[in-house]
Order: C-alpha cells, then sequence, then structure tokens
C-alpha cells in the first residue's frame, strides 16, 4: 500500500514517457535503471535533515516579511532546510505558501525591494542575507543559478538566445565574446537543442517552449553552478515536454553534481526528482523529509490532504479527489496557533490547541519533520487507517475505470 | 528584411498618393460647399475692378472649370514636370517640384516653403534631441528611484511642462531672457550655414520652449513603461544571471521601455516637421507654421494645399522610418 503511495506519482510520468521521444527515454533508463521514475530509495535513517555545516546550503530561520500598506505579509515566516552537493529537495506547497519568495531569498533577489529578511542562509558556509548586495551578485549566476517558470516572458524578447547565454557567461568570466558564443553554443548542444550552431543566433520567439526551457537550463548552466534552484520549470510546459525537462535537469545534477531545489505544487514533479521534500504551508514548514517519508509515511494533515487531492491524467472524474476544504489563508493575518487549522478535519479533536498554539517541527522519525499537535500515535494511526484507504479507493476505482478513459 | 522595407516604402507611395487625392479634393469641394463659383474663384486673380471676359479668360487658364479628376491629373503630373501657367500676356513657369502657384504672392509654392524648411527643421531637430534626452533620462532615473523625492519633484515638473502651453512658457522666457536679462537678445532666425554659433544661440529659447513640453511628455511616458519593464520576468532573469544593476536597467529594461516611444516620437517630430506653428509664432520665426498661418489668413489655395502636402509627407516619412526602426529594434516584428 505504501508502495503505491511513492509509486504513484511515477506512474503518471512512466504513462507519459511512451509518448516522449525516444532518447529522452534511453537517458531515462541509463539514469534510473530501477524504471519506476525516481531514484532508488535511500536507507531510511541515512539521510540527515538537521542543519548540517558542510552542507552546499543551508537555511536557519529564514523570515522574509513584506511591509504593506494593508500590513505586514509574512511570506516567509521561519524556514530551516539543508542541502547537500547533488541531492535534490523538492519544495511542495500552494500558490502564495512562500516558495518562490524562499527562492528569490536565497538567490539574494529581494535586495533593492521592501522585503525584510531574517535568519540566516549559508551557501558553501558563506552568509548571504547580511552580505552586501555586491558579493551576492558576483555569486548569483555563477555559484548558484536559477530557472524560471514561464521561458518565454522569462527571456528577452529582442536578444538572441545565444546572446543572452553568453551574456550569463561573460559577467563572470574574462573571456572574449567568441568564447563565450562558443560556450553557448556547446552548452545548447548540451541541453538537447538541434543544431546548436545555427539555433544560437535565433530569438527566443523561434523556439518552442521546450526549447526554450531548455535555453534557459543552458543559461543557468553556463557558469557551472554548485546550487540549482528551479521555481516551476515545468508549469507552463505540456505534459509530454515536462518529463524531457526533468530527465534533463536529472541527468545534468548527475554531470554537474549541483545541489538542486525544486519548487513547484505539482507532487508527481518532486516524487519524479526530489531526495528531500519540504511541504510548505502559509510561509512555514509543515514536513519536512525524504521523499519516502512524505509519499510513504506523511505525518502532518496538510500532507495527506495534498496526497489525496492528487490530479492524475488517468483519473476518469474529478469527484474522486479529495480536496482539501477552504483556500490557502492571507499571508497578513495568518489563522492564530497552527496555520491550517481552519481547514485541517483533525483540529476539532486536540481541544482548541491547534487554535491557540503555533505547532514547531517536530520529529516523527529520525529525519522526519512534522509540525502538527497530534499525538504520533494517533497521527499514525489515522495515516494507516483512514488516509491510505482513501488513497487505495482511489487507486482502485482507477484500475476499475481505465477502460472507459479517454 | 529587405522586403520588409521594400514593402513598407511601397506602402509609403500609395499612402502619399492618396494623401494628395484627399487634400486635393477638399480644396476642390470646400469652395464650392461654401458657395463659390468657378467664376468667382477665378475673380480673385484678376486683379481690381474685373471686366467679365477677363474673369472668364483666367477661369479658362487656370482650369477652373475643368472636372475633379482632371484638375488633380494637371496637379499630380506638375509635380515631378513642372507646368507653365498663363497670365495674361506673360507665360509663367513653375519648375519641378511644382505644387502649384500661388497667385496672390505671383510665385511657385515650392520656392516659397522651401526658404521656411531649414527654420522649421532646425527648431525640430534642436528640439527633439534636448526633449529625448531629458525626457528619457528623467523617466528612467525617475522609474528607478520611484516614489523618492527626485522622483516627486520631475514628475510634479513634468506635470507643468503637459500642462503649460508653448506660447505661454515661450512668452515668459522671451521676457526674461531676451528683454529683461538680454542673455538671448533679438532672437530671429540666422542660416546655419551663415553663421552656426549665432544660429544655435539665437534658438536656444525656441528649442527649450519646445522641448520642455515634449520633455515633459517623454519623461512620464518613459517612467511608467520603465516601471511596467522592470516587473518584466525577463529583467528577474537578468538579475539571476548576476548581471550589474546598470547593465539590468539600461540594456534589458530600457531596451524594451523605448521602443513604444519611439513609435511616438517618430510621429511628434513628423508632425512638428509640418510647423512648429506655437514655436515659430511665439518666436516671429518664419518657418512652415508661419507659412501656413500666413497661407490661410490669405485664403491661399495652392500654398495650404502646399504645406499640407508637405505637412503629410512628413509623417508618413517620419512612420515609414519608425517602422523600419522597430523592425530592427524588435525581432518579433520582422516577417
Amino acid at each position: 500500500m505504501a508502495a503505491d503511495g511513492t509509486g504513484d506519482p511515477g506512474l503518471t510520468n512512466g504513462a507519459v514517457e511512451t509518448g516522449a521521444p525516444d532518447r529522452v527515454a534511453r537517458e531515462r533508463r541509463v539514469r534510473w535503471p530501477g524504471g519506476r521514475g525516481r531514484p532508488a530509495p535511500a536507507e531510511p535513517g541515512s539521510v540527515t535533515v538537521t542543519p548540517r555545516t558542510d552542507s552546499m546550503l543551508e537555511v536557519r530561520d529564514l523570515r522574509v516579511h513584506f511591509p504593506t500598506d494593508d500590513g505586514l505579509v509574512k511570506a516567509v515566516d521561519g524556514i530551516s532546510f539543508s542541502l547537500d552537493r547533488g541531492r535534490t529537495l523538492g519544495i511542495v506547497g500552494e500558490s502564495g505558501s512562500g516558495k518562490s519568495v524562499t527562492s528569490l531569498a536565497i538567490m539574494g533577489m529581494h535586495h533593492g525591494t521592501n522585503a525584510k529578511l531574517g535568519g540566516q542562509i549559508f551557501l558553501d558556509g558563506e552568509e548571504l542575507v547580511s552580505a552586501d548586495a555586491a558579493r551576492v551578485r558576483a555569486l548569483r549566476g555563477s555559484k548558484m543559478a536559477m530557472i524560471f517558470q514561464d521561458p518565454l516572458s522569462s527571456l528577452h524578447p529582442f536578444y538572441t538566445v545565444g546572446h543572452q547565454i553568453a551574456e550569463a557567461y561573460l559577467v563572470h568570466n574574462e573571456v572574449s565574446r567568441k568564447a563565450a558564443k562558443a560556450h553557448a553554443v556547446d552548452l545548447l548542444g548540451r541541453v538537447g537543442i538541434p543544431n546548436p550552431t545555427t539555433r544560437v543566433d535565433d530569438y527566443p520567439h523561434q523556439f518552442s517552449g521546450g526549447m526554450r526551457q531548455r535555453a534557459m537550463i543552458a543559461m543557468a548552466l553556463s557558469c557551472d553552478p554548485e546550487l540549482l534552484i528551479a521555481d516551476e520549470p515545468t508549469t507552463a510546459l505540456d505534459v509530454t515536454v515536462q518529463a524531457q525537462i526533468l530527465d534533463l535537469m536529472a541527468s545534468l545534477q548527475e554531470e554537474f553534481g549541483s545541489a538542486v531545489i525544486i519548487i513547484t505544487h505539482d507532487l508527481g514533479v518532486v516524487a519524479e526528482i526530489a531526495d528531500d521534500i519540504l511541504v510548505m504551508y502559509a510561509g512555514r514548514a509543515a514536513e519536512y523529509g525524504t521523499g519516502e517519508d512524505i509519499f510513504d509515511r506523511p505525518a502532518h494533515p496538510y500532507a495527506w490532504g495534498l496526497l489525496t487531492s492528487m490530479p492524475r491524467l488517468d483519473r476518469a472524474r474529478a469527484e474522486r479527489l479529495v480536496p482539501i476544504p477552504g483556500t490557502p489563508p492571507s499571508l497578513i493575518n495568518v489563522p492564530s496557533g497552527c496555520p491550517f487549522h481552519p481547514r485541517c478535519r483533525y483540529a476539532a479533536s486536540l481541544n482548541g490547541r491547534c487554535e491557540t498554539e503555533v505547532p514547531e517541527l517536530r520529529a516523527v522519525a529520525l529525519g522526519h519533520q512534522a509540525a502538527c499537535h497530534l499525538p504520533l500515535d494517533e497521527q499514525r494511526r489515522i495515516w494507516t487507517e483512514l488516509v491510505t484507504t482513501q488513497l487505495a479507493r482511489i487507486a482502485g476505482t482507477q484500475t476499475a475505470s481505465t477502460g472507459e478513459d479517454e | 528584411m529587405i522586403t520588409f522595407i521594400i514593402r513598407r516604402l511601397l506602402a509609403t507611395v500609395v499612402l502619399l498618393i492618396v494623401v494628395s487625392m484627399i487634400t486635393f479634393a477638399i480644396f476642390f469641394l470646400l469652395p464650392r460647399w461654401g458657395g463659390q463659383t468657378t467664376y468667382g474663384l477665378a475673380v480673385q486673380y484678376v486683379g481690381r475692378n474685373p471686366t467679365p471676359s477677363a474673369v472668364h479668360q483666367i477661369e479658362q487658364q487656370l482650369g477652373f472649370n475643368k472636372p475633379l479628376v482632371v484638375q488633380y491629373w494637371d496637379y499630380l503630373k506638375a509635380i515631378p514636370f513642372g507646368e507653365h501657367y498663363s497670365s495674361g500676356p506673360n507665360s509663367l513657369y513653375c519648375p519641378p517640384p511644382c505644387l502649384g502657384y500661388s497667385f496672390k504672392n505671383q510665385q511657385p509654392v515650392w520656392p516659397l516653403m522651401t526658404s521656411d524648411i531649414p527654420v522649421t527643421l532646425s527648431i525640430c531637430i534642436g528640439a527633439a534631441i534636448l526633449w529625448l534626452a531629458f525626457g528619457i533620462a528623467t523617466g528612467v532615473l525617475s522609474a528607478i528611484r520611484k516614489g523618492s523625492i527626485f522622483d516627486r519633484l520631475s514628475m510634479t515638473i513634468a506635470l507643468a511642462g503637459v500642462s503649460l502651453p508653448i506660447f505661454f512658457t515661450g512668452l515668459i522666457s522671451l521676457a526674461l531672457f531676451s528683454y529683461k536679462w538680454a542673455i538671448f537678445p533679438n532672437v530671429s532666425y540666422v542660416a546655419f550655414t551663415s553663421n552656426p554659433l549665432l544660429w544655435a544661440k539665437n534658438l536656444v529659447l525656441p528649442w527649450i520652449t519646445t522641448a520642455f513640453l515634449y520633455a515633459a511628455l517623454y519623461a512620464r511616458l518613459t517612467r511608467s513603461g520603465m516601471l511596467e519593464t522592470m516587473s518584466e520576468d525577463y529583467i528577474r532573469t537578468a538579475r539571476a544571471k548576476g548581471l550589474p544593476e546598470r547593465t539590468v536597467i539600461v540594456k534589458h529594461a530600457l531596451r524594451a521601455a523605448l521602443t513604444p516611444i519611439i513609435t511616438i516620437f517618430g510621429l511628434d517630430l513628423g508632425l512638428l516637421l509640418g510647423g512648429a506653428i506655437l514655436t515659430e509664432v511665439t518666436f516671429s520665426l518664419h518657418g512652415l507654421g508661419l507659412f501656413t498661418v500666413e497661407a490661410i489668413q490669405n485664403q491661399d489655395f495652392p500654398e495650404i494645399e502646399g504645406v499640407v502636402l508637405l505637412a503629410s509627407f512628413f509623417i508618413v516619412i517620419a512612420n515609414m522610418i519608425v517602422d523600419i526602426f522597430y523592425a530592427v529594434v524588435d525581432p518579433r516584428v520582422r516577417l
């Protein structure tokens, strides 16, 4: 049953894979012989999610607040995580949960805005929150790079793709324009653009959506970054291309050995490539653990809600989803106590504790933390008895209904 | 790209012909709608105490009784080939490009206008350079320091600039700088070729007055355009690359924000080249604007027709240059 929980998101992509070009499918087989669409699971307990000083990236109690006329927007309110080289962290949450704000904070992109930053960000041991803007700018694009959601609007319409990639290389390296362009051609080839020597002089509007995202990835990789942040890299792409882009990112990560943060609201994507997962809710961490922890043994009611409400390609009818009731909270008036309590179906059982007391992240197992007041045994009971049955029923109806699916 | 330019040029020629047709038709029909007869038109050219036979003769010679199409064809033909007008005993020759013959001034229209073109051109070019430089610089600085004292102050001045008409700012500046303090006394047009220094000195006030209005407009346009582009995703990408902020603003944001401004600039400049009427009248500079005003006051139809055609020519050409420039700047326009 638990294995199904892990396999499900992979299955979505597995179905897609048949439609994707062979080249990508081959790459996938080479990379993940398991064929399940995700790397072989790490031994439970071998992953340390408690902060380690030798991590590539370590975020401690990060806060990003925006003063506005309506009040203080607490977009990120105390997030901590760490990430080693060669590993992938997935940050999951609804719109407005603070995912993108977190990534922009790491990139130092809140400089010059009215954002108030707190906490610490260590990139390879170097603190970034207190560092001056020029230093962070020098690291940006070279040591850490970012891929954005919509590749068309993220590329400048007036400059050639090659120019934009070369520009990223030139700003951090003392090379000639010619060498930078040759580097751009090389990168375009590596991210799988056919005829890179001619396509390098094309403008973004002459590229297809998937090719644009490949070009964005090439741009991000131009200085061999040790940290790569991908903010919803596949959201604007159609499903077949999504799988290709995820494969590309995974194989490039292996090649470059960089640490990767992937920000998404798509659980299928994180199941596909994330080693660790941070579930965010209202600017705070709801749950943090390995991919197996989140998919096989989720401890937070919000994570349960995400799993049971996950839309699926092969799902016949929408009513088989079990949506999370309500809407994400306002970040100006975050609900008292646990920010999730107005939408949580188990909050009532704790005699008002959820309404008054903010739950801290606490370990539910080694390296697996959740911010929930539910007693551990109660948590486990609800998961095994109620939620897994729900998931099983969804899986069951799917098997029964596959015949009538379009 | 070449085909784009050729196509644009052809369209421009067609457009100019259409403009000339419309102008001609208007000046053919207007007097008739006003109750004027061909006889009445001819009377104006005969002199005092005309005899009916003399008027009829003029009517014949100037072709007032010919149909519209024939008259238009004669007019159009005269532009490249010139025209002989017989006025009484002596024949008058109007050399190409002949835009008609002003019988009131007893001269062809074109040479009358050509002497005024440099004046208008001088005013426009100088003012355009000033307003582009100041307008765009102020707009960019205001946008990147949105809400600062500089922003508020410059936008207040810009609002004043947009609201104050040229004849007000022009007269004030004349009163102060020309008469009271005599920094720029005796503002009059001196040909650039005869004395460049005096040419520039005498044009400083007209330039500043004209440029002030447009600079104010362009500052506001640039500011809003910059604010819009600065929030574009590709600006975020440029920052994420680690580009210096100056590069982000000039190379990425301004380049994109500038294109709509260039469109408006082309139209403004074309419009102004047809006669910077307010500036010319205020500073008594005899350019195309003043020429037009006088032509209208004298009801000199050939002159009005000529200047309208020339003005529309400037606008159409400016428009074409803008289009071609646009295609060079924005690769998405090239088809």
